[in-house]
């Protein structure tokens, strides 16, 4: 008879291991050209398209596929092995045109694999003799990002490719007369970029948010396939960034590098920067809430003191379930940063913060986040894999894990319960409509938060009260 | 909308059965490299090599590069092991700008010491990804270094995903278990011995189909590769005979086999009750000399069969006249899928693969219905294309079909390596029955704009 499988047995017994400086052993943090992939999905008409070989295209597109439950089409210049040696300007050139044939894209967004980067490929070369060989014909905008895995991770890749964009397609034309505001959410959930298009718009502002996949990696069916599904930013909005009242860049370790899009378009076209912390909890909501007043000179409408006035109170009638609770929390830079600000309003400490990302801002902007009695006692890992953290996790014995779907084996062999958030969520429904952003976010990141610490003392309880 | 436009140098690999075209020599294109631009379903060499060796639950697997084809492949096959788990772990040596510039070995050998001393495995894989054949490691050379001083196999997979198809991968694969197969001892094994290759015990399918093996009196030496051992693999030139699962995946290490070891294979194939069949009883016939074998294959199948028919038969009333789409990755599979569909009294309608030959397009289309596409390395617009024309009301694929299924109110049913259902051997097919009639049957395919514009 086939052979029963134990729960223990389906594990490694442990994570036996020291980790090692040479190795990663389940990596916290995926590639560059996913985070620039995403970044163009949020453009309308847009299609991304990788410079590289096959399987970095298709296993991206099949990550994305699982956390977003929609189809991800990323083309691929198809490097062979006559390309990875004399170059992959030929591919590159046919990849353009058969993508323009199939998909009539209104942006192609093309990023870089590992392999074109080190072969020493010259993009830019290439894309202007592709322009050249088709004078006449009118092209769509081709915006190309440089992302080296060996670089930097998908967080990298992201931010620079909306920087890329910015900066390659952003001039100062008034389009319209509404009043503009550049928004770079960074890498949130579609739910959370439709919460801060309403914001914006609450304030009399239209956002123009790089990227916004709110509709395209999260709509409805379909009559007939849509070879790029709708939604997304218009180029054209793009293209009038630099006559924005101000741009509006979320982020925590975001807010200290010093190339961004935001910091691109001061320079260039003067328009003010606000450059926030991820707006996750009260009061990194409320400096959004803010700086929204204050660039559109409105009052802030009432629906916002109503949602805040519903999240203080929820937090005071949970308040005793979470207080002096011990949580372990890790996934990219800016979301672990933001959250760490969070959980420290409401009593909840963060023991162990952890990021594959390595933009080596992540320690300064948890600090800036949380008590300075915690700084000693709360272990922050950059550049850390799944083994690291398990290893900071298992010292820590902390009541909750926090993070995305991969931290799920960790979990269920310490036996600390997993609260996901981030991304990919790969084993739940409903990863592209997790809120965690603004009082509304807050207040379903609280809910989630405490219903698992009662449940967890329901579960454990003898008795089995249905009144906790 | 615009129709969904075909892509001119594709055209070639794509077919439809009809009367018209039949009249000309079918000539179906395949086993070219994937178009630029044409957006493949496809992965790459390093994809085919990890499949391969992805069930060897006691080795290392170290995957040699920057950190995507790694972090990729974590975790998302549904390979069980009844005992080690290492396969589960996603190892890579993450190389950063530093060695990228002044060579990877230095780090390649230290991860290699760290992570065996670390986990103490019966040997290690390392694939050297893309940009390791750019950067000239010689990755070679480490391994051999390192099997010396650790005293296990370190074996090179060269897996640069450049370097060909998926299937070169598989043959990269089948080349680094060839050094295995050879260095154990074969005493004890009986006459009536197999080694199953190519099963990869999704779910558990290589246990249920050991166990028909055995209960047949046959000796199931390796299942290469579903739940093995490194020892396993070591003694499985003991074999009297290799009983090879698809298409394409180990057919190079079954000839190698032969070659070598003068080891004669068959063909088999798991998947639906003609096909599942047919396996157990060629095994009997090659063991002719046992009589008595014979007789318990057919107590086996018959009982299986009657097992399972009654509800087949309940669920074949819902499915009668249901049309199907088949996108799987091998060829061999959409043959056993379309019989098996069949039973159910469905009609295929579109039938292609990522990996076919020739020989396979030839098959399927001497299989298929008149009117059925037969498609080569497709791509999203060509497969949504097709079954929107064709009016589906299943597709079987993988997670990147499945959308494309979904977004058009499509039932779907996953058929690739990450599932976690087993669809192989008796049992499996009326899981396949029971997921295809809960997709199938499902109320919401109501409210789908796509279904309501084709009433
Ligand atoms: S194409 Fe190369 S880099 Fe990309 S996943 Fe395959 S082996 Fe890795
Ligand atoms: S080669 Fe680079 S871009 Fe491609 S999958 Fe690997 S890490 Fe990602």
């Amino acid at each position: 008879m086939p052979p029963t499988i134990t729960k223990e047995a389906c594990l490694l017994d442990r994570i036996r291991v020291t980790p090692s400086a040479e190795a990663t052993q389940n990596a916290c943090k995926l590639c560059a050209p996913l985070g620039a992939a995403l970044v163009f999905k949020g453009i309308q008409g847009a299609v991304p398209l990788l410079h590289g070989s096959q399987g970095c295209s298709t296993y991206i597109r099949r990550y994305l596929i699982s956390h977003y439950k929609e189809p991800i089409d990323i083309a691929c210049s198809n490097f062979s092995e006559h390309s990875a040696i004399f170059g992959g300007g030929a591919n590159l050139k046919l990849a353009l045109e058969n993508v323009r044939h199939q998909y009539a894209p209104s942006l192609v967004g093309i990023a870089t694999t590992c392999l074109s980067e080190t072969i020493g490929d010259d993009v830019a070369m290439f894309i202007k003799e592709y322009r050249r060989s088709k004078t006449g014909q009118t092209l769509p905008p081709i915006v190309h990002v440089s992302t080296p895995s060996y670089q930097g991770s998908h967080m990298e890749g992201f931010h620079r490719a909306v920087w890329a964009t910015v900066s390659a397609l952003a001039g100062d034309e008034r389009r319209g007369d509404a009043r503009r505001v550049n928004l770079f959410p960074g890498m949130l959930s579609p739910a959370d970029i439709r919460h801060l298009k309403q914001m914006t718009a609450a304030f009399g502002l239209e956002a123009v948010v790089l990227p916004d996949y709110s509709e395209t990696l999260d709509g409805g069916l379909w009559k007939d396939y849509q070879r790029v599904p709708e939604g997304g930013t218009p180029v054209d909005a793009i293209a009038a960034a630099g006559a924005a009242e101000a741009s509006i860049e979320l982020g925590g370790s975001l807010a200290m590098a010093r190339e961004t899009a935001a910091s691109f378009l001061q320079q260039r076209f003067a328009v003010r920067p606000f450059r926030l912390g991820m707006p996750i909890g009260i009061r990194q909501t409320d400096v959004l809430i803010q700086s929204l007043a204050e660039i559109s000179g409105r009052p802030v409408p009432g629906c916002y003191a109503e949602q805040r006035g519903r999240l203080l109170d929820t937090l005071v009638d949970g308040h005793k379930y979470v207080n002096t609770v011990r949580a372990a929390l890790y996934g990219e830079e800016d979301l672990v940063a933001g959250m760490a600000g969070f959980l420290a309003e409401i009593g909840i400490h963060p023991v162990v913060c952890a990021s594959g990302g390595r933009s080596m801002h992540l320690a300064e902007a948890i600090r800036a986040q949380i008590p300075a009695s915690w700084h000693a006692e709360t272990a922050i890992l950059e550049d850390a894999d799944f083994t690291a953290i398990e290893t900071a996790v298992d010292t820590a014995r902390p009541d909750l894990i926090i993070g995305h779907s991969k931290g799920y084996a960790m979990s269920r062999r310490l036996g600390i319960p997993l609260v996901r958030i981030g991304f990919p969520i790969h084993d739940r429904m409903g990863g592209s409509r997790l809120l965690h952003v603004g009082y509304e976010g807050a207040m379903a990141l609280f809910d989630r938060l405490a219903n698992t610490l009662i449940e967890r003392r329901q579960d454990a309880s003898p008795i089995g009260y249905t009144y906790m | 909308m615009t129709p969904i436009p075909i892509l001119k140098q594709r055209e070639k690999q794509i077919y439809e059965k009809g009367e018209a075209k039949d009249g000309r020599p079918f000539d179906m294109a395949c086993d070219r490299h994937s178009l630029a631009g044409s957006v493949s379903q496809r992965a790459c060499v390093f994809c085919g090599s990890r499949v391969v060796l992805y069930p060897i639950a006691d080795a290392l697997h170290l995957i040699h590069g920057p950190i995507g084809c790694a972090a990729y492949t974590w975790d998302i096959r549904g390979a069980l092991s009844s005992g080690p788990q290492l396969h589960r772990m996603s190892f890579s040596t993450d190389l950063r700008e530093q060695q990228v510039i002044f060579g990877g070995e230095t780090r390649l050998y230290q991860a290699l010491c760290d992570l065996i001393d670390a986990y103490r495995p019966a040997a290690a894989f390392v694939y050297s990804t893309c940009i390791v054949g750019i950067i000239g490691d010689d990755v070679e050379a480490v391994c051999r270094r390192v099997s010396r001083e650790k005293g296990i196999d370190v074996l090179p997979v060269h897996s640069e995903g450049f370097r060909g198809t998926k299937k070169d991968g598989y043959r990269a694969a089948c080349d680094a278990l060839f050094k295995l197969v050879g260095t154990g001892d074969t005493a004890g094994i009986q006459p009536s011995s197999i080694n199953i290759l190519g099963e990869f015990n999704i779910a558990g399918e290589a246990w249920a189909i050991r166990d028909y093996y055995e209960r047949m009196g046959v000796q199931v030496l390796s299942v290469m590769t579903g739940d093995s051992r490194v020892s396993e693999i070591r003694r499985a030139h003991g074999a009297a005979l290799n009983v090879v699962q698809c298409s394409g995946a180990m057919t190079f290490l079954a000839e190698r086999m032969t070659a070598e070891y003068g080891i004669p294979f068959i063909r088999a194939s798991y998947f639906g009750i003609e096909d599942m069949a047919k396996a157990l009883y060629d095994v009997a016939a090659y063991f002719r000399f046992d009589p008595t074998l014979q007789q318990r294959t057919e107590t086996l199948v018959r009982d299986a069969v009657n097992g399972i028919m009654p509800e087949l038969l309940r669920i074949k009333a819902d499915l009668a006249g249901k049309r199907a789409a088949i996108y799987v990755g091998g060829a061999f599979k959409a043959f056993s899928l379309i019989k098996a569909l069949r039973l159910l009294g469905m009609r295929v309608v579109l039938a292609g693969s990522q990996t076919g030959n020739s020989d396979d397009y030839q098959t399927l289309r001497d299989m298929c219905d008149p009117d059925t596409v037969i498609l080569d390395d497709a791509n999203p617009l060509e497969l949504s294309k097709y079954v929107i024309e064709k009016g589906a009301d299943l597709f079987i694929g993988g997670v990147k079909e499945r959308p494309i299924a979904f977004k058009l109110g499509i039932g779907f049913c996953d058929h690739n390596h990450e599932r976690k259902i087993s669809l192989a051997g008796f049992e499996g097919m009326l899981h396949l029955a029971r997921e295809i009639h809960t997709t199938v049957t499902s109320p919401v395919w109501r409210f789908a704009p796509f279904r309501s514009k084709q009433e």
